[in-house]
């Protein structure tokens, strides 16, 4: 089984991270190697990113309407678009745990349970920011707002459920079912807060859609949505790397242990 | 798997089965409400459906780590996971079982506290259909929770946070469906019919999906 | 009126996050590197330094 998937391994720098993972799942310590040479330069371009990012989103003009709080936006739309992706990257490592056993897969989803739960922190946190001043409110029970909290919800039972067990292959198994039990449940959960909250919509809430974005904000967007998508990847690989050596302490000190009963 | 079905209900009616304890909790839940909200029957009548559904919701959940764990304990587990017929057959079964046995009694009592809550008869009996068509998915969905936290010496805290949000969906659509028979202008068949197909839903994905956690947590 | 303050605020509240999920990744990195040295000096080598195939655990 893994020598086959090793057939797949190409150029890594050439390949879309997604893809070079998935390739070379067959092997960590292969993994291993391949992270140390390619996290200098994810962390590089995502700096890079950021610093462009920033100083396009300050330097553009703020909306006639909203004023300069427009800007909220570029960071509280990558950090919602990331909390859902992050929950995608954990359904298919899911599935990756439950059909082919790998053990980077297990890895991959828990490194990601963390890194999901801080950002879809962010998603709310800036959401609610950008509440305050344009509905006058810190907090509305919006469909997505809403839908957004259950899901902040998901990813910390989650982690407690992940912190709870001490078997990490157990663990990532039984935590892969959740996953994908979450996974079929989020359209509905998100229809059926649609519907909620068509039921109470309250008339004050200003809504913020329409056709408001243009040019003028969406390059600033653009680069900090892919800023932020590579920040996820960078910490993600690099959390899944801890992940792997905190694995092998622990089997070492186990095998130590049993060196020293055994010498006795 | 009728014996099966027997045997677990005889199990939880049995002293210490614990069926009980959810209609108690339910009932001293709802109970409580008046003394947090004050005694305005009017107000009492209005958030009424809400209450009993959320009352009810909380005392399925109560006895759902329960559900795999004493069978766990006596290793009637494993023997189910031997059989040969499908594993999450027999989850639903299960499922079925323990139904019967907290949520139905649950059912049964939500038009004595609807009393206790001023809700007029239409409010009455649409909580209850709605409980009757609701609580069963709560058990499902509920049991990949228990399947999950199986192996867990102190689960049951856990299994109501993992289930919590993914029961959300019922709880809105059944205190929708209650309220649409009460305010006129709402439909009731809509959302109730929405119920019944999470209900339907869940009935598949919980059995499976708990199934699958059970393989995963043996061993 | 302007709304500095918010803009402020999310910002900051978005580096925080962000600057503390990279503390913690990089200092968990680098306990689990000592770890790792530690138990190389003490002699503890992995089954695969022994072995042949590379596993995790």
């Amino acid at each position: 089984m893994r020598p086959a998937l090793i057939v797949f391994q190409k150029d890594p720098m050439t390949e879309s991270f997604a893809i070079t993972k998935f390739s070379d799942l067959a092997n960590p310590t292969r993994f291993l190697a391949l992270t140390a040479r390619i996290l200098p330069w994810m962390a590089g371009i995502t700096a890079l990113l950021f610093v462009i990012g920033l100083y396009l989103s300050f330097t553009t003009e703020g909306d006639y309407q909203q004023g300069d709080t427009v800007r909220i936006m570029y960071v509280h739309v990558p950090a919602a678009w990331l909390s859902m992706m992050c929950y995608t990257v954990m359904a298919i490592s899911a599935i990756g745990t439950l059909v082919w056993r790998h053990p980077l897969a297990d890895v991959s989803h828990k490194a990601a349970a963390p890194l999901g739960a801080a950002f879809t922190l962010i998603a709310l946190v800036t959401g609610s920011l950008w509440g305050k001043p344009m509905w006058g409110t810190w907090w509305v029970w919006d469909a997505r707002l809403t839908s957004v909290f259950v899901l902040f919800l998901m990813y910390l039972g989650l982690i407690a459920l992940n912190r709870a067990l001490d078997d990490p292959s157990r663990a990532a198994r039984v935590s892969a079912v959740l996953i994908l039990v979450g996974f079929v449940n989020i359209p509905i959960i998100k229809f059926s807060v649609d519907w909620w909250n068509t039921l109470h919509q309250p008339a004050s809430v200003v809504r913020l859609d329409g056709p408001t974005i243009d040019a003028e904000f969406l390059w600033p967007l653009l680069v900090m949505a892919v800023a932020f998508t590579l920040l996820f990847f960078t910490l993600h690989v690099a959390a899944m790397r801890n992940e792997i050596w905190r694995r092998r302490v622990t089997a070492q000190r186990r095998m130590a242990a049993r060196m020293a009963g055994k010498e006795e | 798997m009728i014996n099966l079905l027997l045997r677990d209900l005889k199990l939880s009616v049995r002293a210490g089965g614990g069926a009980l304890i959810g209609v108690l909790f339910f009932l001293t839940v709802v109970a409580v409400i008046p003394f947090g909200v004050g005694p305005d029957l009017n107000l009492l009548s209005r958030i009424g459906p809400a209450i009993l559904w959320i009352g009810a919701l909380l005392s399925a959940l109560l006895g759902l780590d329960r559900l795999f764990q004493t069978d766990r304990e006596d290793g009637s587990l494993d023997l189910m996971l031997m059989q040969e017929h499908p594993l999450a057959l027999t989850v639903l079964v299960k499922c079925l079982a323990h139904w019967i046995a907290t949520g139905l009694p649950l059912v049964i009592a939500s038009p004595l506290l609807g009393l206790f809550m001023n809700m007029n008869e239409v409010a009455i009996g649409a909580v209850m259909l709605t409980l009757l068509a609701g609580t069963p998915a709560i058990t499902f969905i509920g049991a990949v929770g228990a399947a999950v936290a199986v192996a867990l010496p102190r689960g049951g805290l856990l299994v109501s946070i993992l289930v919590l949000p993914l029961a959300i969906p019922v709880l809105i659509f059944g205190v929708s469906a209650s309220y649409a028979a009460v305010e006129e202008p709402a439909p009731f068949m809509p959302p109730f019919l929405i119920l019944v197909a999470l209900t339907m839903f869940f009935a598949v994905l919980g059995p499976v999906g708990a199934a699958l956690a059970l393989k995963n947590a043996g061993d | 009126m302007s709304h500095t303050f918010y803009i402020a605020m999310s910002y900051g509240l978005t580096a925080l996050v962000i600057l503390s999920l990279i503390g913690w990744v990089m200092l968990d990195g680098r306990a689990r590197r000592r770890e790792l040295a530690e138990l190389e000096t003490s002699g503890i080598r992995r089954r695969s330094a022994t072995h042949s195939a590379g596993e995790t655990r």
